[in-house]
């Protein structure tokens, strides 16, 4: 038996090194993986804050509705009832962060107005759409229609 | 967006993986096909084939090293890639795969060619001076007992690991077909088929390399071939090949019958822009050429000279066409949409990160890697010492 | 889910301090339990009309890279009963809108797509490092700082709604805007919607009106036979639709 140790003696030294390789590794593995991994699931836990801790950049209605009450009652009462403010005026937190830091520039209404009403095959049957060429002729749309209550 | 025909998602346009991700399966396959080679050897005391055991077993080793290089190169974050043994995710083939190319690193290739080679470490260790010196007495691990016990030890050790190591190596390129194949976005990846089409494929291509290497490096050191382990080697590439070519045909003949939602994106796919690979260069250059080539050694009786050519036209047109399958499964699984509504391009640029060049580099490294193993460990001792 | 200016400013300044300050992330915001929640969105397809307004607010409040898309829309043209040979368009995600589409005897609707928020994920099964996961409260994330940019998830995306972020060169995709959700705002997508015909749903909220939408209309996932467990409903959704 002792024989046999010795004879394999270079075995016990590989043995070892991959021992000594697998320790080595558990240990820094210990020190590396990052703290609250694990926590929630395979993730580490602080992705979910540092997802959470972006600053938003449209504001929503509810901020917009705080103040320009003369805007949202007019459109509470036409066919844009359902349109929130910042779908036609762009993304405006800043500005409800601090009203004088950005002032929201009014929208170019002909694209605008385009966007959403220019006929197309696509668009459900009961979404009002125009032809703007035939309608208008180029004529921009504000000067008929006001866009926060335009009529149906 | 140039190169796009029908409809692509948005997103799908730009190609994820490039001709790197094309190289790893590939360097991958010569590793487990060599392996296995060897192993006939060892396990299944095939002796004809002995001339090629210690070569067999240095291939795979240069290959493997260099394995992870180019999934290393093609990452976003390389600085990252430690986090795939730190946390890796027991449900993503991707990670498991970290753990299975270790094993049969260490465990299986390591630990056999140190067990193979130790006598001639220890007399190397003892004879050369200087760094080489030094490389040898490291690679003793401070023991010189070479003692016919010992040796013996070894041997049956040795065996031992061999005999782990086939469904090691069977479990490392079948791995890497199921990283392709459990992808069930991917029509023309998710199959079942695919780890074994992989395996087989690899047998194939690390069979061709050990032979053409064989063949190559005997000539270059004026050595003379051993024509019966070239004629053994040479039969088992054939036969290996027929099953290949048999569960590819199974694959294409399955796919073409059930012809399911993604069929006819496919079906255009393969006369189109894969043509040229896939059905010139893959199955007819690729595959059908180097079969009947091979063939034709098993049935007529040829010269040396003769048998020699052959088996090295045929496996150099192995190579290329196990490559093309490997460009084929990985390029040709994203040039379709997955709305099967519409094909990108891919563009294989040449002096990038990803690009021609550095695919050259990584596929001759192995080469150079292999040339200093020869070097260090040389497997032929006894005739350079006659 | 209303709330008050001065709620939003404070809100907002505290994010702002927890993102520029030195003092790393901070506690999450009290009132919001992820335990709480179960966050799906709706889609009317017979409401939407192409405007692109959510691919172009989904852009702007998520710094989307150009080429790229968190969500986009796709026009589908099919001839009668020829379902499976739809014609599908979606120039530049269809964030400027569509050129308009003559009157013909195809059928003819918008299909918005976004991140399905998978509750068996193919994307977060394959992520080798977990940099991708489902949140407590059923959202698929991103975690940029571990994302080693593997791509693996990319392929295994059934849907087309992940790509490599150009300059951060990790996988990027929809976050259901969670830095707004979980403060009690709507999605970017949804805020700019001007039919309505997107709806965040949040399935734990006894209130929320996305238990009656889907009582009473007639529902389909994309990809149904991927079973993936997708939480994005679409009402009048086509056999077409791929």
């Amino acid at each position: 038996m002792r024989n046999h140790v010795r004879e394999a003696e270079h075995l016990i030294r590989l043995a070892l090194v991959f021992l000594a390789g697998g320790a080595a590794f558990l240990l820094i593995r210990q020190a590396v993986v990052p703290p609250g991994f694990g926590v929630h699931g395979h993730y580490r836990a602080a992705a979910l804050e540092e997802n959470r801790l972006r600053p938003a950049v449209y504001a929503g209605q509810a901020a917009c509705s705080d103040c320009h009450e003369e805007q949202v009652k007019q459109r509470a009462a036409g066919s844009h009832r359902g349109v929130a403010c910042e779908a036609c005026h762009g993304p405006l937190a800043r500005h409800a962060a601090d009203p004088s830091a950005a002032a929201p520039r009014p929208p170019d209404p002909v694209a605008l107005c385009r966007r959403c009403h220019e006929a197309d095959a696509a668009k459900p049957k009961n979404f009002p759409q125009v032809v703007a060429q035939d309608h208008s002729g180029g004529e921009a749309c504000n000067s008929c229609h006001q866009p926060h209550r335009p009529k149906v | 967006m140039t190169g796009v025909e029908g409809f692509m998602y948005p997103n799908e346009v730009e190609l994820q993986w490039s001709a790197l991700i094309v190289l790893y399966p590939y360097i991958t396959g010569l590793v487990a096909g060599a392996f296995i080679l060897a192993s006939l050897e060892r396990v299944f005391k095939v002796a004809a084939v002995r001339p090629t055991y210690r070569l067999a077993l240095l291939t795979a080793l240069a290959f493997l090293l260099v394995a992870p290089l180019p999934l290393q190169l093609h990452l976003g974050h390389p600085e990252r890639s430690f986090e795939m043994y730190l946390t890796p995710h027991r449900s993503s083939a991707m990670a498991m795969f970290g753990f299975v190319y270790l094993w049969y690193l260490m465990v299986v290739l390591v630990i056999e060619i140190w067990l193979d080679y130790r006598a001639d470490i220890v007399r190397l260790s003892q004879t050369r001076r200087g760094l080489t010196g030094w490389i040898y007495r490291l690679l003793t691990l401070g023991s010189r007992n070479v003692s016919p016990e010992s040796r013996r030890i070894d041997d049956r050790v040795g065996w031992a690991i061999t005999v782990i190591g086939i469904p090691s190596a069977f479990l490392l390129h079948g791995y890497v077909g199921f990283i392709f194949g459990s992808v069930k976005a991917n029509a023309w990846w998710s199959t079942p088929l695919m780890p074994i089409v992989f395996l087989f494929s690899a047998m194939v291509s690390g069979i061709a390399a050990v032979l053409l290497l064989y063949m190559g490096i005997s000539w270059r050191q004026k050595r003379k071939v051993d024509m019966l382990c070239l004629d053994t080697i040479a039969r088992y590439l054939f036969y290996v090949f027929l099953i290949d070519f048999s569960l590819e045909m199974l694959d294409l003949v399955h796919r073409i019958y059930e012809a399911d939602e993604s069929f006819r994106s496919l079906d255009f796919m393969v006369r189109t822009r894969l043509y040229t690979s896939q059905v010139i260069v893959q199955i007819y250059l690729g595959t059908v050429l180097p079969i009947l080539l091979l063939a034709a050694t098993q049935v007529l009786r040829l010269s040396e000279r003769l048998r020699r050519g052959l088996y090295a036209a045929a496996g150099l047109l192995t190579l290329a066409g196990i490559f093309a399958m490997r460009w084929n499964v990985v390029i040709g699984g994203q040039l379709f949409s997955k709305s099967y509504l519409g094909y990108t391009s891919y563009k294989l640029e040449f002096a990038t990160r990803e690009g021609l060049l550095t695919t050259v580099f990584l596929m001759v490294l192995p080469l150079a890697i292999l040339w200093g193993l020869l070097k260090l460990l040389p497997p032929w001792p006894e005739r350079e010492a006659a | 889910m209303s709330m008050t200016r001065r709620g939003f400013i404070v809100l907002s300044a505290a994010a702002a301090s927890a993102l520029s300050g030195a003092g790393g992330v901070q506690e999450p915001e009290a009132r919001y339990r992820m335990a709480e929640h179960w966050w799906a969105m709706t889609i009317d397809i017979d409401k939407c009309i192409g405007c692109g307004n959510c691919v172009k607010a989904c852009a702007e409040e998520n710094q989307v890279p150009e080429g790229h898309f968190r969500t986009w829309v796709e026009r589908y043209t099919v001839e009668a009963g020829d379902y499976e040979h739809p014609r599908v368009e979606s120039p530049q995600g269809g964030k400027n809108g569509f050129p308009p589409a003559a009157q013909s005897t195809a059928k003819t609707f918008f299909v918005p797509k976004l991140c399905n928020h998978c509750e068996h994920s193919p994307c977060v099964q394959v992520c080798p490092v977990g940099a991708t996961f489902e949140s407590p409260d059923g959202v698929v994330l991103v975690d940029e700082k571990y994302c080693i940019g593997c791509r693996y998830c990319v392929q295994a995306c059934p849907y087309g709604c992940r790509y490599i972020h150009p300059e951060k060169h990790t996988v990027d995709k929809c976050s259901l805007c969670y830095h707004r959700i979980t403060k009690g705002l709507t999605t970017a997508c949804c805020e700019a919607c001007p039919t309505g015909a997107r709806q965040l749903a949040d399935l734990k909220n006894p209130k929320d009106p996305v238990h009656e939408f889907l009582r009473t209309h007639k529902v389909q996932v994309l990809k149904p036979h991927m079973a993936t467990g997708s939480k994005v409903f679409y009402k009048d959704l086509d056999g077409a639709v791929r």
